[in-house]
């Protein structure tokens, strides 16, 4: 049973100089329960996606294809249905809390005022709510009446955690949850979004470029380049043994403590990730591939299956192509 | 020897290229000079360092945020004067005029963005050292040259270009072309790949090494992340409140911690091949604060070792709660600042 | 791309930055064009610039001699005197031609100075912080709150009636707002990496601040600058109004003091006042528009809203 399903999703940002493309045909599904991983570098759209889903983009942005959230397509809907399903059925939790609490207001009154304004309740069972959600996120009950900046960095993540709880969402959208924080913080808050996820039995996209993070916190791995998945599926396997050649490079870009393969020797590519204005012919990629032939100059590669459950758009996939990645 | 342009007399040096003794950097509490504040405790970032770096060897110094890492990299620049203390380079004390210093000892910074004018073409960000020292010969020259060894090729095509026509990994090569137009011997790098893309970290770090391997050029990476560390370092130094609390070779350090401390860093890099890495329990107690350095051990109110009884299995709990732990080897040439490390007998490992 | 083919036609980079800078200067003028105030005060002040600096070929200097003056006394506009004459049969037109030279000459001159001034101070103050910091903004305080129109008055009466002397005090008297706004501008690039980065590659104060400070903070200097003509303007207005200007040049000021000393109001010739008048006010209300228009282009707090 899947919380959110999104086929053919294109989105374009409307520039001075015309459309930008940021996501070109992306199709993936988040089944309940399920933490699907989207991983890729800044600009490649991953971000774009998290807030699409929600229709959180720059009023003008063009959207097309699907999302099917709990059977109802989010970009089919009126802006009343929209208000409604934000935050009760999805919820977004965005990095760099720091600047989504406002100042001046007691953070038990910004949680209450989440509840309040999708659900009708009285005071007191507003009050109740807010105590259990701090609780619930590590922080005690009377944290409620103090004002933000009495909070550290990653209490205050703890807080936002909180707030996109606050009203039962399905689907939680975690866009770099933990990339401004210290490394210590960042755990916590990691194993804290791990273990809620467990227990509330919570469906997740948890956003980073981060790959060495979603391959702990994730069931399910995709990697997005230049706009577009180029390989989706498990992620213990998309990690340890990837199809397409960038996973394999963005794997590489982590070394592991011990693996005498990267002493001296850090991994990675050469060049940058495309801009989106000026995308390279055929494969995207190609450019900085290592493993580039002829005709990903020109062939603009199709999905094809690597293994069960999973998919990678790489032309090395293709029958009868050189021999795939080593894994 | 690659072809360098001739750089000072090399033949006194002996012993460490830079060396840092017993250094203390404190950032005063709020003060104004006409107004009377409520005074706030002053900040002891740097808390008595002592480091030496070697000629060609890469040093990572490791820690959290507020560790005083940074500051340490920034004192060793001249950029904060310390309290007291000594740096050493070439074996004299710095002298009050830094500038032959500076041409010799070049920083690379987390931000390239925030490092180079946006007014300024790469050409005159390259060039402004060459022109500050007046060195002498082709200046285009010299720029074309230190662009080709920064990976920047072929030059000319990045010459007049401004920061913001390039890409993060660009703009980082163009600072580290800037500080090799003054052939340095020591590169102290704060963190020089954590605002840039995943897969364009390597290129940054390879350059780097590389310019270890041909130049035998120094270099001090500040770093909050342990696996860079592996990848790139010769020593890692770990910092814990203004202090280093184990140095040694990479491989001993990362793989046989002696410090709690470094274990805890340790625990907590994400490790993708270890299902169970999530369940490893994390350090409890306050974060790290400089202006309330704890007594003793500065680490003994979060320590483990301390709280599950280990320390005092060992005989060592009333030392931690009331002796400052020197760092001391362990090893020769593997040192740690915990008292339960030197109780240890040797190969016994922090489980 | 056209980067390319601009460092491939001029090798030099002082060529491509200059090529660089033209083509910034025209991206300005484009955004600036946008500005209704801005084109406005412009055309005001083209106009204005242009009798200023043809002054000797539109009228003769004889006009402004009292001893040669040809024209009835007191008359209203006509065909020979489109302005009027003043008392002594001298064409207005000719004393407003020949006074928008002193006027504006006054008004550049004085906001050099205050912006020389103002701009020295406010960069020492927000580079070198600290004591220097405190001492000048103290320094910069105590100035601003001395009353600055009262204060041109004691002065040039003391000091005397020269050109000069009125160009000194004016612009001694308005330099402290600009101190004030490039001191905030300053604190703030102070702090920028790529001023550290300069000075770990061994450059000094002074060096630091031609190279990196005083590049970033030539906009808010420029348009504050503007800002202040205007205010200089005025000034030189009020002081010639009062009898402290130059008595041996006639500006707009001085010719509005002369006819309120011939009681020109009282004897209805509001030619005498109603010219000069407005010349001041169309002046300084250009100088405003612009200043304003460049501010909103050149501040970027201003250019976000």
């Amino acid at each position: 049973m899947s919380v959110l399903e999104v086929s053919g999703l294109s989105v374009s940002y409307i520039t001075r100089e015309g459309p930008v493309p940021a996501v070109r045909g992306v199709s993936f599904g988040i089944d309940r329960g399920q933490v699907l991983g989207l991983a890729g570098e800044s600009g490649c759209g991953k971000s774009t996606i998290g807030l699409g889903l929600l229709r959180l983009l720059p009023p003008g942005t063009q959207m097309s294809g699907r999302v099917v959230l709990n059977g109802a397509d989010v970009l089919a809907m009126a802006p009343s249905q929209l208000g409604a399903v934000r935050w009760t059925q999805a919820s977004v939790v965005f990095q760099g809390a720091q600047h989504a609490l406002d100042p001046v207001i007691r953070v038990g009154d910004q949680i209450e005022e989440a509840i309040l304004a999708h659900r009708p309740a009285t005071r007191r069972e507003t009050r109740a709510r807010t105590a259990e959600l701090l609780e619930l996120v590590g922080l005690p009950a009377r944290r409620a009446r103090d004002f933000p900046n009495e909070f550290s960095g990653g209490q205050k993540q703890r807080v936002m955690i909180a707030m996109a709880l606050a009203c039962d969402p399905d689907l939680v959208i975690a866009d770099e949850p933990t990339t401004a924080l210290d490394v210590m913080v960042q755990a916590q808050v990691l194993r804290l979004l791990k273990n809620l996820q467990m227990e509330l039995g919570l469906s997740m996209l948890f956003i980073t470029h981060d790959l060495s993070v979603l391959a702990q916190v994730a069931d399910r791995l995709a990697v997005m380049y230049a706009g577009r998945i180029v390989e989706e599926g498990p992620a213990d396997e998309v990690f340890g043994s990837p199809a397409h050649p960038y996973t394999a490079a963005l794997a590489d870009a982590f070394p592991r403590i011990g693996d005498e393969a990267f002493v001296q020797s850090p991994g990675g590519l050469d060049g940058d990730p495309p801009d989106p204005r000026e995308l390279p012919s055929g494969c995207s990629f190609h450019p900085r591939c290592p493993r580039v032939m002829d005709r990903c100059r020109t062939i603009e590669p199709p999905s094809f299956p690597a293994g069960t459950g999973r998919r990678a758009e790489c032309l090395l996939l293709e029958e009868g192509a050189p021999e795939a990645m080593p894994t | 020897m690659t072809a360098i342009l001739p750089a000072p007399d090399r033949s006194e040096v002996s012993g460490p290229l830079l060396r840092v003794d017993d250094l203390h950097v404190t950032f005063a509490g709020r003060h104004r000079v006409f107004e009377r504040h409520a005074e706030q405790a002053p900040a002891r970032a740097v808390d008595g360092v002592s480091l030496e770096i070697g000629e060609g060897e890469v040093v990572a110094l490791a820690g959290e945020s507020g560790c005083g890492k940074t500051t340490l990299a920034r004192a060793i620049m001249g950029f904060v004067r310390p309290e007291r203390g000594t740096i050493e380079f070439r074996g004299k004390p710095l002298a009050k005029n830094l500038r032959g210093y500076r041409r010799e000892v070049q920083m690379v910074y987390q931000d390239p963005t925030g490092a180079l004018n946006p007014r300024q073409t790469v050409y005159d960000s390259v060039a402004e050292g060459l022109r500050i020292h007046k060195v002498p010969g082709d200046e285009a020259e010299l720029v074309d040259r230190a662009l080709a060894r920064a990976g920047l090729r072929p030059p000319e095509r990045f010459l007049l270009r401004f920061p913001h026509e390039l890409s993060g990994g660009q703009r980082q090569r163009v600072v580290i072309a800037g500080a090799l137009a003054l052939e340095p011997r020591v590169i102290v790098a704060d963190e020089p790949v954590s605002n840039l893309d995943a897969s364009v970290r390597g290129e940054i770090l390879r350059l780097l090494l590389q310019l270890r391997r041909d130049a035998r050029i120094s270099i001090l990476i500040v770093t909050h992340d342990l696996a860079l560390a592996w990848s790139v370092a010769d020593r890692v130094a770990v910092m814990y409140l203004g202090r280093i609390v184990e140095v040694g070779p990479t491989r001993d350090v990362l793989l046989e911690p002696r410090h709690p401390y470094t274990r805890a860093l340790l625990d907590v890099v994400p490790d993708a091949q270890d299902a169970g890495a999530l369940d490893r329990p994390l350090l409890t107690g306050e974060p790290p604060d400089p202006t309330r350095i704890p007594e003793a051990c500065r680490f003994h109110p979060r320590c483990p070792a301390l709280a599950d009884g280990r320390a005092a299995a060992a005989g060592v709990e009333e030392a931690c709660r009331s002796d400052d732990p020197r760092l001391e080897p362990i090893v020769p040439g593997h040192l740690a600042a915990c008292h339960l490390a030197h109780r240890r007998p040797a190969g016994f490992r922090v489980p | 791309m056209a980067d390319d083919a601009l460092a491939a036609k001029t090798r030099s980079p002082r060529a491509v930055v200059w090529a660089r800078r033209r083509l910034s200067a025209g991206r300005f003028w484009a955004t600036y064009r946008r500005s209704v105030m801005g084109i406005v005060g412009l055309a005001i002040l083209v106009v204005f610039v242009l009798v200023a600096l043809l002054a000797p070929v539109l009228v003769s200097s004889d006009q402004l001699d009292v001893t040669k003056a040809t024209g009835p006394i007191l008359e209203g506009p006509s065909w020979a005197y489109p302005m009027g004459t003043d008392d002594a049969g001298r064409s207005v037109l000719a004393l407003v031609v020949w006074g928008s030279r002193v006027s504006l000459a006054i008004g550049l001159l004085a906001a050099a100075v205050s912006m020389v001034v103002g701009a020295a101070v406010g960069i020492i103050a927000g580079f070198r912080g600290g004591r220097w910091d405190a001492a000048l903004m103290r320094f910069t305080d105590w100035f601003l709150v001395l009353p600055g129109l009262p204060l041109a008055i004691v002065l040039a009466a003391i000091l005397g009636q020269s050109m000069f002397i009125i160009v000194m005090v004016i612009g001694l008297t308005s330099w402290p707002w600009t101190a004030r706004i490039v001191r905030s501008q300053a604190l703030s690039v102070r702090e920028r990496a790529y001023v550290e980065r300069a000075r770990g590659l061994g450059a000094r104060d002074p060096q630091l601040i031609l190279k990196h400070v005083l590049p970033n903070l030539f906009p808010v200097i420029f348009a504050n600058t503007i800002l202040s003509i205007a205010a200089a303007i005025l000034a030189e207005s009020a002081l010639s109004f009062i009898g402290l200007g130059d008595p041996l040049r006639v500006s707009w000021g001085a010719t509005l003091e002369l006819a309120f000393a011939a009681g020109a109001p009282t004897i209805g010739a509001w030619w005498w006042i109603g010219f000069p008048g407005a010349c001041i006010v169309l002046v300084v209300l250009a100088f405003t528009m612009c200043g304003n228009a460049l501010e909103e282009i050149l501040n970027p707090r201003l250019r976000q809203r």
